[in-house]
């Protein structure tokens, strides 16, 4: 079911409001008026008007969490790839896998792949990687999945509603990286269903009644599972 | 030039039937190369080009990153099949020309700020030429940026006009383009239907002061029309995917 009517699509340069106040993420103002930055879908409120993309590179942001393959090995930490025009740098110190009889490479090396946080961010857009949280690791086992970040928000959901689904109803782990990779581990039967799911959430993401699909798919594929 | 007598008006139409100020026909077709972050297949009479655009993404060789904005490269190419007489591939003084001012067109609508260190590629290949190639390129670009998601301040519309038996013409072939008197290509920076600014100006050949007035208002109306369908084609293709969606659902 869709309602393009509630959240149409805008183009870069498109008015969207008239009161800088309302002003929210996706556009820019001028000239005391708000304006669409990118192409995208408009969701606009009494309160707030707000472009959610359909596309593009996944920027970091303090915080994130994400999922990176490590590229180089140096002395004092790893290069990783997070899937983004900047790199990722992760201080030896910030991995508490990390002890000083250890050599770098002995933790982790390269195509290794990891959870990680942003730490931080400098003017340059140079970014810091954290390992210290119960979220990260080193990935050993499980799946990778990736897709286009700007539908991560769509595959967490409302305050994490898809991501429970996939865990009550099919016993799996899994953690959504913001730069579009999502790591899933399980039985590798139940692991299909969520990729699959995954990749119908990506290219259905602007849809409404997305999440009450993706229970019914979810519960038709564990009941084929079952009934063999 | 003048001493042929080529006539280019004949009975108040132009040599293929069109009034002086009708586009020719152009077609668009978006997000056609799966690789590119965005993309743009475009017809505008004879020309066939296809834009490309990757990144934001990390500038290769990294000397050339700039720490405080994304860097643009824009680089208009002409296939070696794209004219009759078979080009030598590989950039020429007029191909980097043309790639120096769409760069510059680009830059001034693309918010470079937000993206330092890094760089946004946008390559557009002629397949076949006939006249203002480098207008459809623009075009083709624009839609491509608008594809990939690359945040910008608005588009980039793109059309010529030429005089051609003392009469100004908009979007002239390529007998008009050659037998002509003068060349003007100008891109536009619009914005929620309204022309904010000239993004690209260039001129060969002689015009009046007057001439040359009636001449970017000519372009205008052309530019308008050009970006009526550049939204047009960006809108059709996210349409046409919620409706496969919805069949596949029921």
């Amino acid at each position: 079911m869709i309602d393009l009517a509630s959240r149409p699509i805008v183009l870069p340069g498109e008015l969207l409001a008239s009161n800088p106040k309302v002003a929210g993420s996706g556009t820019y103002i001028e000239n005391g008026r708000v304006y669409a930055k990118f192409l995208g879908l408009l969701d606009k409120t009494d309160t707030s008007v707000r472009v959610i993309p359909l596309k593009g590179r996944y920027i970091p942001s303090v915080g994130d969490v994400v999922i990176g393959v490590v590229r180089e090995v140096t002395g004092n930490g790893w290069v990783v790839d997070i899937n983004s025009p900047y790199q990722g740098f992760l201080p030896v110190t910030e991995n508490p896998e990390m002890k000083p009889s250890k050599k770098p490479n002995d933790v982790l090396d390269i195509d290794d792949i990891i959870i990680a946080k942003v730490m931080n961010i400098d003017p340059k857009m140079k970014v810091t990687l954290t390992m210290k949280d119960r979220m990260c690791r080193a990935v050993r086992f499980g799946r990778i999945i990736g897709i286009n970040p700007a539908r991560v928000p769509r595959v967490i959901g409302k305050k994490g509603s898809m991501i429970k689904l996939f865990k009550t109803k099919l016993g799996v782990q899994i953690v959504v990286g913001k730069n579009g990779l999502i790591w899933v581990s399980g039985d590798r039967r139940k692991v299909n269903i969520v990729e699959e799911s995954i990749y119908i959430i990506e290219s259905e993401a602007h849809t409404d009644g997305l999440t009450d699909r993706i229970t019914e798919f979810v519960k038709r594929r564990k009941g084929e599972l079952n009934g063999k | 030039m003048g001493s042929e007598e080529i006539r280019l008006i004949v009975d108040g139409k132009r040599l293929d039937g069109r009034g002086f100020e009708d586009l020719r026909p152009i077609k668009m077709k978006v997000g056609v190369l799966k690789r590119a972050d965005g993309s743009c297949y475009l017809e505008m009479g004879k020309n066939k080009v296809v834009a490309a655009v990757y990144g934001p993404r990390e500038v290769h060789p990294r000397h050339l990153a700039d720490p405080i904005k994304a860097v643009i490269r824009y680089r208009y190419n002409m296939a070696p099949f794209s004219v009759e007489e078979r080009k030598r591939p590989g950039p020429d003084r007029r191909s980097v020309e043309i790639s120096k001012v769409s760069r510059e067109a680009i830059e001034a609508i693309v918010m470079k700020e937000l993206f330092p260190r890094s760089g946004i590629d946008i390559f557009v290949e002629v397949l076949q030429a006939d006249a203002g190639s480098r207008t459809a390129c623009l075009n083709a670009a624009s839609v491509a940026l608008v594809d990939a998601g690359v945040p910008m301040k608005g588009m980039i519309s793109s059309v010529a006009v030429a005089k051609v038996d003392d009469v100004l013409v908009l979007d002239p072939m390529k007998e008009e383009d050659n037998y002509g008197q003068a060349d003007i290509p100008f891109a536009f920076f619009i914005r929620n239907d309204r022309i904010e600014s000239i993004a690209l100006l260039q001129m060969d050949g002689r015009v009046s002061r007057d001439e040359f007035v009636q001449a970017l208002e000519m372009a205008k109306r052309g530019a308008m029309r050009i970006y009526e369908m550049q939204k047009e084609a960006i809108k059709t293709k996210y349409i046409t995917e919620s409706e496969e969606e919805v069949n596949e659902v029921e």
